[in-house]
């Protein structure tokens, strides 16, 4: 018994019944593309998060405003008095390990060009706000700290901006636009940096120096945050410790009190948001696996079906010379073939079903070859181990009782 | 001619619970090559439990069974097999045809266990077989579009296929009507006179009429090994009444 026949054998028999076939291959079919999917998708995710956090720059720190308990009344973060510019002036004049530092106050309206308007939130920051936040400035100037002292209001926009207020072709440099009742004039345009993690537009944005936005618009004497960049991204850790300090003594705090401030990395968020995808990876990946049992169990219990049904053709094959040893092989290599055209059909399937996902989402499509390799072979292997019973009972049948058998 | 196939003091036992049912009690006989042999008997006397030993599909509890010269007792499960698909053709009452297959595939079954034919033989062979029961016109025919007796005459080419030592046929007209029967038994007859040496279990002596000899088995005993003034299965379906062609 050559490998060829035994292959045309298996072969015409799972041509035979071509609805049986396909129905034992569901249950393979979706558990490869499940598990390629999830694997492909969770590697998109992370991959995409980890590309977006880079883009935002790892020697970030963000000062952030805590709850504020006053006798036992959580009064939400939002309303929080605890930031100053006194705070980034001591900052500034006293931590080595930071780089740069910008205050950050932000408030929403509707901006107005002639007969365009356009819903958008105007963040104020210092000169160094825009490298903090990794823009680059396309075009124009930044304003300068002369412009923060005056509280003059000059602004610098970003491409979803300019494209929703003026007319193709307009020049906005030195435009003014509105900001509510608050005339602004353009100074510089950011180049388009695209959505973030959450989805968000970054360059749904206008920059203008935090003076002017806490006097002239919010008329508040608080910062909502504070971005600092740290000297090197080894720095950040020591640059943390510096600015809560600093802070520390700056809002009068024991070291025992709790703080009305956080200070968290962009490093830390990273790690935060690459355990949760890198979890949630496993765990899709482990339901996806419980499926592709599923279907390999499926697989024995139709193959088991099977080999009572067509008793009668193994007592056939046996009386005109096959061997139990190529009854076996036969029956092995109608499960095996049967999971492996599965398999293909479900890798492509996963395939397919991640690429249209990322799409989607906008995440980069990643096809990890291992994960191909793998389920290709686990099928193989989920064919010949749940194959081998059906074929065993098979190969032990006794030839005579398998040609009365009706 | 040649002994093809000599059997000595036959025995074949089945223990049933706690019972011993002697199916075959001490059977000796030789068949030569060319001859035509019906083994006759009422039900239960023992003739499939003979054949399924004359096919190797079954071991004789005691005796010996000699085919070609092969000492059959002495073979492994796998040489038996072997000897199954090199020098023995099985026809069955039932036909025993896959479903769903061609009358082509079907033929080609036994060459594809027997690695020394090659695709295109193969072809070839189970082309000719068709050929020589007739069938030339339905090789592409699944058994769902054959009759009967066209279904029976795959089977008969899927036995002749592998070109055997002996035919082996039980009941082999068992579910056909009278017509067909004879007509099964002319091409028997044919392949008889081209060479074929067949045992044809039967228990309707009508159709033992056209073999060339009789062993009658009763309890599991020969009691009967007679020559048969064999009749001509062409001229007896030509006797036949057409009233008989509704069935
Ligand atoms: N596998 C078996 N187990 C037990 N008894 C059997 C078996 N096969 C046949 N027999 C018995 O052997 C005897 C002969 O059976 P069989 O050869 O089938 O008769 P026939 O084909 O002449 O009708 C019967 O009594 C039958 O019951
Ligand atoms: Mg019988």
């Amino acid at each position: 018994m050559n490998f060829s026949n035994l292959f045309k054998i298996a072969y015409q028999a799972i041509l035979r019944n071509k609805t049986r076939s396909l129905l034992t291959m569901l249950g393979i079919i979706i558990g490869i593309s499940s598990v390629i999917a999830m694997v492909s998708l969770g590697q998109s995710s992370s991959q995409n998060i980890n590309d977006q956090i880079s883009t935002m720059g790892t020697n970030l720190i963000m000062v952030s405003r805590a709850y504020q308990r006053k006798g036992g009344i959580n009064m939400g973060n939002s309303n929080s008095q605890s930031l100053t510019v006194k705070d980034v002036e001591l900052i500034k004049a006293n931590c080595k390990n930071v780089a740069m530092i910008s205050p950050s106050v932000s408030t929403s309206g509707q901006l107005v060009r002639g007969a365009n308007n356009w819903p958008g939130t105007m963040q104020g920051g210092s000169p160094e706000y825009i490298e903090i936040r990794k823009y680059e400035l396309e075009r124009g100037t930044n304003f300068t700290e002369n412009d923060i002292k005056e509280f003059r209001k000059v602004c610098i926009v970003g491409t979803t901006v300019v494209e929703n207020l003026f007319d193709d072709g307009t020049d906005p440099i030195g435009q003014e636009i509105r900001f509510g009742n608050t005339p602004f004039k353009i100074i510089g345009v950011l180049a388009s940096k695209g959505q973030n993690q959450m989805g968000q537009d970054q360059d749904d944005i206008v920059i203008a120096p935090y003076s002017t936005v806490m006097k002239r618009l919010l008329a508040t004497q608080y910062l909502h945050m504070i971005y600092i960049s740290a000297v090197s991204e080894d720095a950040c850790d020591k640059a943390v410790e510096e600015i809560t300090s600093t802070l520390m003594s700056s809002h009068k705090l024991k070291e025992t009190d709790t703080p009305d401030f956080e200070v968290r990395t962009q490093a830390e968020l990273l790690t935060m948001m690459n355990s949760v995808s890198g979890f949630l990876t496993v765990l899709l990946a482990a339901i996806a696996s419980i499926s592709l049992i599923v279907g390999g169990i499926g697989i024995m219990n139709i193959m088991y079906v099977t080999v009572t049904e067509r008793t009668k053709e193994i007592g056939l094959r046996t009386a005109i010379g096959a061997r139990s040893r190529d009854i076996m092989f036969q029956f092995l290599l109608e499960s095996a073939m049967l999971s492996l055209v599965g398999g293909a059909i479900g890798i492509i399937f996963g395939l397919l079903l991640s690429y249209v996902i990322s799409m989607a989402l906008n995440w980069p499509f990643i096809i990890s070859v291992s994960s191909v390799v793998i389920s290709f072979v686990v099928c193989a292997a989920t064919g010949i181990f749940f194959g081998w019973y059906p074929a065993k009972k098979a190969a032990n049948l006794d030839p005579i009782t398998a040609l009365r058998y009706e | 001619m040649p002994t093809i196939i000599k059997i000595e003091n036959l025995k074949r036992e089945f223990v049933v619970g706690s019972e011993i049912v002697r199916a075959l009690k001490g059977v000796s006989y030789d068949i030569e090559q060319g001859e035509f042999v019906s083994i006759m008997g009422t039900s239960g006397s023992g003739k499939s439990t003979m054949l399924n030993i004359l096919g190797c599909l079954d071991k004789p509890t005691s005796g010996e069974y000699y085919i070609d010269n092969i000492a059959v007792s002495k073979l492994s499960k796998d040489e038996l097999a072997f000897v199954r698909n090199r020098k023995i053709g099985f026809v069955f009452q039932s036909y025993n045809l896959l479903p769903r297959t061609s009358a082509l595939e079907q033929v080609e079954l036994p060459l594809l266990y027997n690695k020394t034919i090659s695709a295109k033989e193969r072809r070839e062979r189970a082309v000719y077989a068709l050929e020589q029961v007739g069938l030339q016109e339905r090789m592409g025919h699944m058994p769902n579009q054959l009759s009967g007796g066209q279904q029976q005459r795959v089977a008969i080419a899927r036995a002749i296929v592998n070109d055997p030592v002996i035919l082996l046929a039980d009941e082999a007209t068992g579910n056909l009507d009278t017509r067909t029967s004879y007509e099964i038994m002319s091409l028997f007859q044919k392949l008889h006179a081209e060479g074929k040496s067949i045992v044809f279990v039967t228990h309707e002596p009508d159709i033992a009429v056209f073999t060339s000899r009789t062993i009658m088995l009763r309890d599991g005993r020969v009691t009967k090994d007679v020559p048969v003034e064999t009749k001509s299965a062409k001229e007896a379906l030509d006797a036949l009444p057409p009233s008989e062609d509704y069935n």
